[in-house]
């Protein structure tokens, strides 16, 4: 089941393209890396599916239907500059967006009251934006998102500004959600994050879908071949029949060789005598290796 | 701030009414030497208000720079008579103010005039009778021949400080709304709402929340003024709100211990026109608050941060502060002159220049088309305002220039 299907959309301005016949689903219940260059269409995708602006081709389904603003009771959304009134009280903030989501005024209480409780929080209460911390700001932004127990959330960039701890707080907030049966979208540029928690990706450059599909398929798609032997003990790697050598780091005591094979791989290799090996593995490129070889650094901003 | 700010505008404008009134009686007075060796001035000068006049045969320097109790001392020429021009030689520590200059010239201008008239054989009582004192005391006559008092200056001060609160509850108010739309737009807090809500709900329930909160302020200073009147009055004695009462006291000035030219601005303050001053005044207050809360926030919607407004600021603050600086010279200079009934038309003018017409009475037909037009403009800038607005929220980066908005209006959604 999807809960999202985005079905051959395209945007366009005055002067440039922002998404150009773009298609992907998201999966129900999962994790889904929305990755791309600044400028690639992310931004604009967001706004479509938040309904701020309409396609010009193609359209969105939600659960299979055709999205309309019903829906939105069931996005919640974190923008990735956080978007809070500086000069209001915690709690007032709360509530005011907890009742532009559709809440009534008990339920919002409550659950403002059981947020704040979560994150530790419940002192700030009555205090006003700009007197907390900026980690304290980002976690009333979270909960901003989250309080009205939204189906689907679009999370912009969320770790920016929190420190390690406040960020494993979030991350386990959000499998926690996911575990509760959200889905949610994940837009951001730290790869190290994607492969930690995104079961689904898609990744937009200029305009157009440039891969998608589980994380594992799209690192493995890109493999090329690249195999990694960690050992210790004395080795010519030249000497080696069928292999290129791609790279070879000698340390003190044992050396990692990168290589691929050119022909039937030499199984005398893993008999050698002159040497131990400790690692063998074929090199599966990360996300961070995905991002680069996909998208050529000269697009703009 | 609520309670102080207004408080602290009405402090303002009262000092500074109370410097240009009240003050012109009581300026501290001059001690000018007068040596007049000619003999025509010393014995005839009449001493004005300000400047007392010291007669001495001669002077030295040193009493001009050392004595406090002289501050200039004025030389005749020795030969002058009174068939040659009269030149002055003022000497002072410090610079001739305007209105010693003029009492000093009138003084001097006096004194030989009465010689004049007296060598051509007029008698001094008869050149005393010339001195004459003018007055207008003005009565207004309306449609049905009933008559009332009016008073230009009256008039022109209840228009001032009226058109006054306007402009400042235009400015104050207008930049707000301007600064809540640019915090919305640039922490993104709009993309937030703009989900829920039409852009266009979201700018008319700023505005609108935003003229709520003047209205509230508007009656907190109605509340305090009202409160001040009466603490006034009691001090005085008198029930300002009482017009018998005031009528009483006019007509027995010792009792009320008065002075009668007091208590005939008092009469004139009573027969303004204060049910039709205060509905015009509210309507204008509220609609050129409209009007231009719907242009602010526009400019808001348009840029990125505060300093980006200046561009689009000045041409819609232009028209208000022209308005504003013509209004005590020209517009209650002449409240039914041409140039008054078309800045009176114009929405961009009409709130403030409107409303210092307005003791003056103007024709019917002129205020309620002024009103007219203002409620269309009020709804074709906000339609306009809107479609801006819609645009501008979802635009970064760059600042826009007056094509890109005018485009704006007939963008689709």
């Amino acid at each position: 089941m999807e809960i999202i299907q985005v079905k051959e959309v395209s945007k366009f301005y005055a002067n440039h393209t922002a998404l150009n016949n773009v298609s992907f689903d998201v999966p129900k219940g999962k994790i889904f890396g929305l990755l791309g260059p600044n400028g690639a269409g992310k931004t604009s995708l967001i706004r479509i599916i938040n309904q701020i602006t309409a396609p010009d081709q193609g359209e969105i389904l939600f659960n299979g239907q055709l999205l309309t603003k019903e829906h939105i009771k069931q996005i919640g959304y974190l923008p990735e500059e956080r978007g809070l009134y500086k000069k209001m009280s915690v709690y007032d903030q709360l509530m005011y967006f907890a009742r532009l989501r559709g809440m009534n005024r008990t339920d919002a209480h409550q659950r403002i009251h059981n947020w704040l409780e979560k994150f530790e929080a419940t002192t700030w209460k009555k205090k006003k934006i700009e007197e907390l911390s900026k980690g304290m700001q980002q976690k009333i932004q979270f909960i901003v998102t989250v309080m009205h127990n939204p189906d689907f959330i679009i999370l912009d960039e969320p770790f920016t500004g929190f420190d390690p701890k406040n960020t494993q707080l979030i991350k386990d907030e959000i499998l926690n959600l996911k575990a509760n049966g959200a889905s949610i979208m994940l837009s951001t540029h730290r790869m190290e994050n994607v492969e930690a928690i995104c079961d689904n990706v898609v990744l937009l450059n200029k305009a157009k879908v440039v891969t998608q599909g589980s994380v594992m398929d799209v690192r493995n798609s890109l493999k090329d071949n690249t195999f990694s032997l960690t050992y210790t003990g004395q080795l010519d790697p030249t000497q080696i029949a069928h292999i290129e050598v791609k790279n070879l780091a000698q340390r003190q005591t044992d050396a990692t060789l990168l290589f691929s094979y050119t022909g039937k791989p030499d199984i005398q290799l893993f008999n050698d005598p002159r040497i131990n090996i400790t690692e063998y593995r074929e090199v599966i490129p990360s996300m961070q290796d995905v991002f680069l070889t996909l998208t050529d650094n000269s697009s703009d901003e | 701030m609520t309670l102080l700010t207004p408080l602290l505008i009405a402090s303002f404008y009262g000092i500074i009414i109370w410097v240009n009134i009240g003050q012109s009686g009581s300026v501290e007075q001059q001690n000018i030497v007068l040596v007049d060796p000619s003999g025509v001035f010393s014995e005839r000068i009449v001493s004005p208000d300000n400047i007392r006049f010291i007669p001495q045969k001669s002077y030295s320097i040193e009493d001009l720079i050392y004595a406090d109790s002289i501050d200039a001392v004025i030389t005749v020429a020795q030969n002058y008579t009174i068939d040659k021009p009269l030149t002055l030689n003022y000497k002072s520590m410090g610079s001739l103010s305007v209105n010693s200059n003029a009492s000093i010239k009138d003084a001097f201008g006096t004194v030989i005039r009465d010689q004049k008239l007296s060598t051509m054989g007029i008698e001094q009582g008869a050149i005393d009778s010339l001195r004459s004192s003018v007055e207008i005391s003005q009565v207004k006559v309306d449609e049905n021949g009933d008559t009332k008092t009016s008073n230009a200056m009256i008039n022109s001060g209840v228009g001032m400080i009226l058109s006054m609160m306007i402009y400042f509850f235009i400015f104050l108010y207008g930049v707000q709304v301007m600064k809540g739309v640019i915090e919305e737009k640039t922490n993104r807090i709009v993309e937030l709402i703009v989900s829920t809500v039409k852009p266009f709900q979201l700018m008319m329930g700023k505005v609108i929340g935003i003229a709520l909160v003047g209205l509230t302020q508007l009656t907190i200073w109605i509340v305090l003024s009202g409160i001040l009147m009466a603490i006034i009055g009691v001090i005085v004695g008198i029930n300002f709100m009482d017009i018998n009462e005031l009528k009483n006291a006019a007509q027995n000035p010792d009792l009320s211990g008065m002075k009668l030219e007091d208590l005939e601005l008092l009469t004139a303050l009573q027969s303004l026109p204060y049910a039709k001053l205060f509905l015009s005044f509210l309507f204008y207050f509220v609609g050129g608050y409209l009007f231009y809360g719907a242009l602010f926030a526009a400019i808001g919607s348009a840029v990125d941060n505060e300093t980006d407004t200046q561009q689009f600021m000045l041409p819609i603050t232009m028209p208000l502060v022209f308005s504003i600086a013509i209004s005590f010279s020209l517009i209650s200079g002449d409240p039914h002159g041409t140039l008054a009934t078309w800045m009176s038309m114009i929405p961009l003018t009409s709130p403030i220049v409107m409303m210092v017409r307005m003791p003056f009475e103007p024709d019917l037909w002129q205020v309620l088309l002024s009103m007219l037009i203002l409620i269309l403009s009020i709804i074709g800038v906000t339609w306009m305002a809107g479609k801006i607005y819609r645009t501008g929220i979802l635009m970064y980066g760059k600042k826009p220039t007056y094509k890109e908005l005018a485009k704006w209006l007939f963008y689709k959604n």
